[in-house]
């Protein structure tokens, strides 16, 4: 019995995403759609480990749901209300003739797009977008979402709730965006899937440096999109930077759970598989044409580091160029930070620290550990040991991660004994 | 977390025999399911073992047998590696494989942490290097 309730979690999983999003073409509402969906997980517990797993068993969930919808419409006054206020009420009737459970793989795909643009929505907060779109797509818990992000259960739920109503609120529709749209919308997709990645990459709190299973998730959710909008050329790069940072993830922590930065790593030790995936994701976007964007570029420095068979092969004058169009349209202090230390790298630290000169007074990066961590490393190169003391030790200060802050003030200990 | 779904041969697979147009088709759409859902990360079919060889070793000594070998059932026919977030999830995408007959074996792909104190740094580096080395080759 016990094993069947696993299998349809399982199955569960692995169909809510479609599920859900052919009940919120038909009913205009992911508050209403999942409710619904949920109630066709229900009715999967219950028959299933009677009647044996279905052959389709999304098609099963989905025509269930559909079922239910249709029966609350014709019951229910205020369901029926609803619907006709989302405008929904003649797709509704459309499918209460024949329910068909062998839906078209185009309309799967069609509502599982739209259902990242809902997630997505502008409407909603940035950490709103990553908890809606774990759970609408990657098929999360509330649970799971709050362990991932290290917040309150209640948090979470609270915030998918209030999602569901600015939603319905907004009447955001359920659409693929219109083409002078789409960009920023598709920009925002791009967004949450990165954050969630870099969420599991470089932990911003805690104790642990690296999660690994949010990498995971927001890799299978950057692969489904790019089978979704295969001609998006960032959606590629999104991907090929994810495949190949994540390449790195097995050697990014030392035996003691300590952070092992990218130029002391054991190349031998990468994860090839991914670096391979990732390269070919690359050259999609490249093949795909035009300007590159963000994600394609850094996606290109990420691909440098990945052929370097040692550090020292580094190609840093490509990188440098590479960070410099990525400042052309993506300015920001960081990039301008990680532009210092590849000149540092490709033209030596004296370059590099007029760079990162520059960037002292940059109020963004008051509080952010890596300016003085840079730094420090350019002054102890250039011979300045005492300065660049003084730096790792205020970065130490700086960092949220209880790992860094150890490898931190273990730099600054060294420079005194020298 | 990741699984290695082994393709058992067949007397069938063994004779090399090619797959028909259909069946061709068929596990191209189930292909297509695993790379739209994100699971797929590789996957290969394998000629039968009359192209393959076996090398034993015994001390310093190695021996090279030459395929084919007999009892299919304990030979290879294909591959693939998915990226699941579960066992359960990896058994459901196997059931799935649109096969009439034969095996597929599931195995979860070892992380470097599951090798615990006896696999040292060096072995890992050694090991991952031949894989750096085989995966360098498989691009050119």
């Amino acid at each position: 019995m016990t094993e069947t309730h696993d299998a349809v979690e399982t199955i569960w999983r692995m169909e809510s995403a479609k599920v859900i999003g052919a009940l919120v073409r038909l009913t205009g509402d992911v508050g209403l759609a999942e409710d619904l969906a949920q109630d066709a997980l229900i009715a999967a517990l219950e028959q299933w480990p009677e009647s044996g797993v279905p052959l389709k068993p999304g098609a099963w969930l989905t025509a269930a749901a559909k079922h239910r919808a249709i029966d609350l419409f014709r019951r229910n006054e205020r369901f029926r209300a609803k619907v006709e206020e989302m405008g929904r009420q003649t797709e509704l009737e459309r499918n209460m003739g024949v329910p068909d459970p062998d839906m078209l793989d185009d309309a799967i795909g069609d509502d599982l797009l739209r259902l990242v643009f809902i997630a997505c929505h502008p409407v909603l907060s940035r950490e709103t977008r990553v908890a809606l779109t774990l759970r609408l797509l990657g098929g999360l818990t509330t649970e799971e979402i709050a362990r991932a992000f290290l917040t309150p259960v209640p948090t979470i739920a609270q915030r998918i709730v209030r999602a569901k109503r600015t939603l319905s609120a907004a009447r955001v529709p359920f659409e693929v965006p219109d083409r002078a749209a789409l960009p920023a919308r598709v920009a925002s997709v791009l967004e949450v899937i990165y954050l969630i990645f870099n969420e599991g990459y470089a932990a911003t709190s805690g104790d642990e440096w690296v999660r690994p299973a949010l990498c995971e998730d927001a890799l299978r959710l950057g692969r489904i999109l790019a089978e979704l909008m295969p001609a998006e050329p960032e959606v590629h790069g999104l991907i090929a930077l994810m495949e190949i940072q994540a390449s790195r993830l097995r050697v990014r922590v030392g035996p003691a759970g300590e952070p092992v930065l990218l130029l002391d790593q054991d190349r031998a030790r990468w994860d090839y598989l991914l670096i391979r995936r990732g390269l070919a994701a690359l050259e999609r976007a490249l093949t795909l044409g035009g300007q590159l964007g963000p994600y394609a570029l850094q996606a290109s420095i990420a691909a440098c580091h990945a052929r370097a068979r040692t550090a020292e092969e580094t190609d840093w004058e490509r990188i440098v160029a590479l960070y410099d169009a990525l400042a052309q349209i993506a300015p920001s202090p960081i990039v301008e930070l990680n532009r210092a230390v590849a000149v540092g790298m490709a033209f030596g630290p004296e370059a590099a620290l007029e760079i990162v000169d520059c960037l002292a007074a940059e109020r963004t990066l008051a509080t952010y550990h890596l300016l003085p961590s840079v730094r420090g490393d350019l002054l102890a190169k250039l011979g300045r040991v005492e300065a660049a003391r003084v730096e790792f030790e205020r970065a130490a200060t700086l960092t949220e991660n209880e790992r860094e802050r150890a490898l931190l003030l273990a730099r600054a200990r060294s420079l005194r004994s020298e | 977390m990741r699984y290695m779904a082994i393709v058992k041969a067949t007397e069938e697979s063994e004779s090399g025999r090619m797959p028909t147009e259909a069946e061709l088709a068929e596990m191209g759409r189930f292909n297509e399911e695993l790379v739209k859902a994100g699971v797929m990360l590789e996957g290969a079919g394998l000629l039968s073992s009359s192209r393959g060889a076996r090398i034993q070793y015994s001390g310093s000594n190695r021996t090279v047998v030459d395929g084919p070998f007999t009892e299919a059932k304990e030979l290879v026919a294909g591959y693939w590696i998915w990226q699941v977030r579960s066992h359960d999830e990896a058994i459901e995408w196997a059931k799935r494989i649109p096969f009439q007959a034969g095996e597929v074996e599931l195995r979860r792909v070892a992380e470097a942490e599951d090798f615990g104190e006896s696999f040292t740094p060096e072995l890992q580096e050694q090991e991952a290097r031949l894989w750096a080395q085989a995966a360098e080759q498989a691009k050119q």
